[in-house]
C-alpha cells in the first residue's frame, strides 16, 4: 500500500478550478518533485494533502486512511508536515524555539533538535537568533527543521528555493539531500527543475491543474519538461 | 493604422525599497500589434503593465503614448487617452448589472456622455457575448462570463491599446478557447494588445511577438516559438541546466 494516494482530486478557489482530477501515489521513502508554471495547481495540491484546503471532489488516502476531510492539525498528528511557501516562522522566537515548536507534535524517530542541527549546520551558530533576523536561506532551513523535528511520515515542501540567493539554495539543498538520505518521504514543489531533479526520484509536471508529464529521474529530457511546462505541444496542436 | 509605436516604455525603472521590480525596461508596441509577456513569478510583468496603465508611477524612465510623454498621467487620464486594462481577478460591481458595470467604464473610464456610453455598451456587450445577460447582476455570473465582463469593461473605455493581465487563468480548455477567439478578433480589428499570461499555449494562439521578463529585465523578445526555446527563457523558468 502506498503511503499517500490521491484519487481524482478536484480543488477549487471559488469559481476557479485549480486542480482537475489528479491521481498521485507516493511510496514510503520516495521523493517526488512537482514542477509547473505559476497557477498550475502545485501549491493548492500540497495544501490539500496537508489538510489546509478542502477538496471539492476526489479522495486523499494516507497510509490507507481517508484524510480528505481532515483539518490541518489532524493531518500533522497523523504525520503530514507542510513547509509552506514563505516559511511562516515565529519571528520573535529564536531558531531553537521555532524548532522546538515543531517538536510539540513529535512522533518517535530519528529527528531531534540535535539531529536537525546536524543536518542543517548553518543553524547551529544561529540557535539563539530571532527568526525575523535570519536570511531567506536560514529561514528556509529553520522551517524545514521545524517540520522535520516532528518526525513526519510525509514532508511537504513548497517552493524551497523561491527568493533565495544561489548560495543559500545550494546550502539548503545540501541539507535536504541529507534528510532524504535518512529515508524521509518528500513531496516537493520547486520552480528550479535542476534542483528538483537533484533530489527527487520522480518528477511530475503540472499544467492548468492537471498532471501533463511524469517520469523517473533520467527518463525525462529538459526539452520534454519544457514542452509540458509551457504546454507548447498543445499550442502547436491548437 | 498609425505608423509609429502606439505605446512605449523607455528606460523604465521601478523600485520597491531595495528591490528593482523593473530594472531599465525598453518596450515599444506598434499600432495593431499583439504582444505576449511571459516570465517567472516576480519577473516584473504586472508591474510593467501597471506602469503602462498609470496605476504605478515609474521611479525613472518615460512612458509615451502615441509619441507623447504621459509618464505623469494617472490611470484615469490614461484610460481616457485610450489605454484600457483588464485585470487577472475580475472585480465587477457585484450588485450592479452587467450593463451598468459597462456603463460605469464607458462613462467614467472612457469619458463618454450618457447616449454615447449607452451605445458603446450595447456594442461591447454584443462583442463580448454578454448581451443575453446584460441585465443580470454581476455577482451571479460564472467565471468565464466574469472574464468576459472584465474584458467588456476594458473595451467600454474605448481603448487603442488593451492591457490584459492573466485573463485566461482558471478557465477550462473550452472556455480558454472561447476567450482566445474573442481576443483574436479584437486583435484582427486593429486593437493593440499587450497580454500577460502564464498559459503560454493559449497566448501564442493570439500574439505574434513574445517578450520574456526576468528580474525586472527583458531577456528575450521575438517570435513566440523562438522565445520559448531560448535557453535564457528556459533557465529563467526551470533554473539553470548547469547548476
Amino acid at each position: 500500500m502506498s503511503l499517500l494516494a490521491v484519487e481524482s482530486l478536484e480543488l477549487r478557489h471559488g469559481l476557479l478550478e485549480a486542480v482537475r482530477g489528479v491521481e498521485l501515489t507516493l511510496e514510503e521513502g520516495e521523493t517526488v518533485a512537482l514542477v509547473g508554471a505559476n497557477g498550475a495547481g502545485k501549491t493548492t495540491l500540497l495544501r490539500a494533502i496537508a489538510g489546509a484546503h478542502r477538496p471539492s471532489g476526489g479522495r486523499i488516502l494516507f497510509d490507507g486512511r481517508d484524510v480528505t476531510r481532515l483539518r490541518a492539525h489532524d493531518c500533522v498528528r497523523l504525520g503530514i508536515s507542510l513547509v509552506p511557501e514563505g516559511r511562516r516562522l515565529f519571528g520573535d522566537l529564536t531558531v531553537e524555539e521555532n524548532l522546538l515548536v515543531g517538536s510539540q507534535r513529535r512522533h518517535g524517530g530519528h529527528w531531534t533538535l540535535e539531529t536537525v542541527l546536524a543536518a542543517f549546520p548553518m543553524l547551529e551558530r544561529l540557535r539563539d537568533r530571532r527568526a525575523r533576523t535570519l536570511s531567506g536561506g536560514e529561514q528556509q532551513a529553520t522551517a524545514i527543521g521545524r517540520a522535520l523535528i516532528a518526525n513526519p511520515r510525509l514532508l511537504l515542501l513548497d517552493e524551497v528555493s523561491l527568493g533565495l540567493a544561489p548560495l543559500a539554495v545550494e546550502a539548503v539543498y545540501e541539507s535536504l539531500a541529507t534528510v532524504i538520505a535518512q529515508g524521509a518521504t518528500v513531496l516537493l514543489v520547486e520552480q528550479d527543475l535542476t534542483r528538483a531533479v537533484s533530489v527527487a526520484e520522480r518528477v511530475i509536471c503540472m499544467l492548468e491543474g492537471r498532471f501533463v508529464l511524469e517520469g523517473r529521474r533520467g527518463e525525462l529530457t529538459r526539452e520534454q519538461i519544457t514542452d509540458a511546462y509551457f504546454g507548447l505541444s498543445r499550442g502547436a496542436a491548437a | 493604422m498609425e505608423s509609429g509605436p502606439v505605446l512605449e516604455a523607455v528606460g523604465v525603472r521601478r523600485t520597491f525599497g531595495a528591490l528593482a521590480a523593473l530594472d531599465g525596461v525598453d518596450i515599444s508596441i506598434a499600432s495593431g500589434e499583439a504582444i505576449g509577456i511571459v516570465g517567472p513569478n516576480g519577473a516584473g510583468k504586472t508591474t510593467l503593465l501597471s506602469v503602462l496603465a498609470g496605476t504605478i508611477a515609474p521611479s525613472s524612465g518615460e512612458i509615451r503614448f502615441r509619441g507623447r510623454e504621459v509618464t505623469r498621467s494617472g490611470a484615469s487620464a490614461r484610460s481616457r487617452m485610450g489605454i484600457g486594462r483588464a485585470h487577472q481577478v475580475p472585480r465587477p460591481f457585484g450588485a450592479m448589472s452587467v450593463f451598468e458595470n459597462c456603463f460605469v467604464a464607458a462613462s467614467t473610464g472612457g469619458g463618454l456622455r450618457r447616449r454615447a456610453a449607452y451605445e458603446r455598451c450595447i456594442e461591447v456587450l454584443e462583442r463580448c457575448r454578454l448581451d443575453d445577460v446584460a441585465n443580470r447582476r454581476a455577482d451571479t455570473l460564472g467565471l468565464l462570463a466574469r472574464k468576459r465582463l472584465e474584458l467588456a469593461r476594458a473595451l467600454a473605455t474605448g481603448p487603442v491599446v488593451l492591457l490584459l493581465d492573466e485573463i485566461g487563468a482558471g478557465l477550462t480548455d473550452a472556455e480558454a478557447a472561447e476567450l482566445v477567439t474573442m481576443i483574436k478578433s479584437l486583435s484582427e480589428s486593429g486593437l493593440s494588445i499587450v497580454w500577460i499570461e502564464h498559459i503560454v499555449h493559449v497566448l501564442v494562439q493570439v500574439v505574434g511577438r513574445l517578450v520574456c521578463m526576468d528580474f525586472g529585465l527583458i531577456i528575450a523578445d521575438g517570435q513566440p516559438a523562438e522565445v520559448m526555446r531560448d535557453a535564457r527563457v528556459v533557465d529563467a523558468y526551470l533554473g539553470s541546466a548547469a547548476a
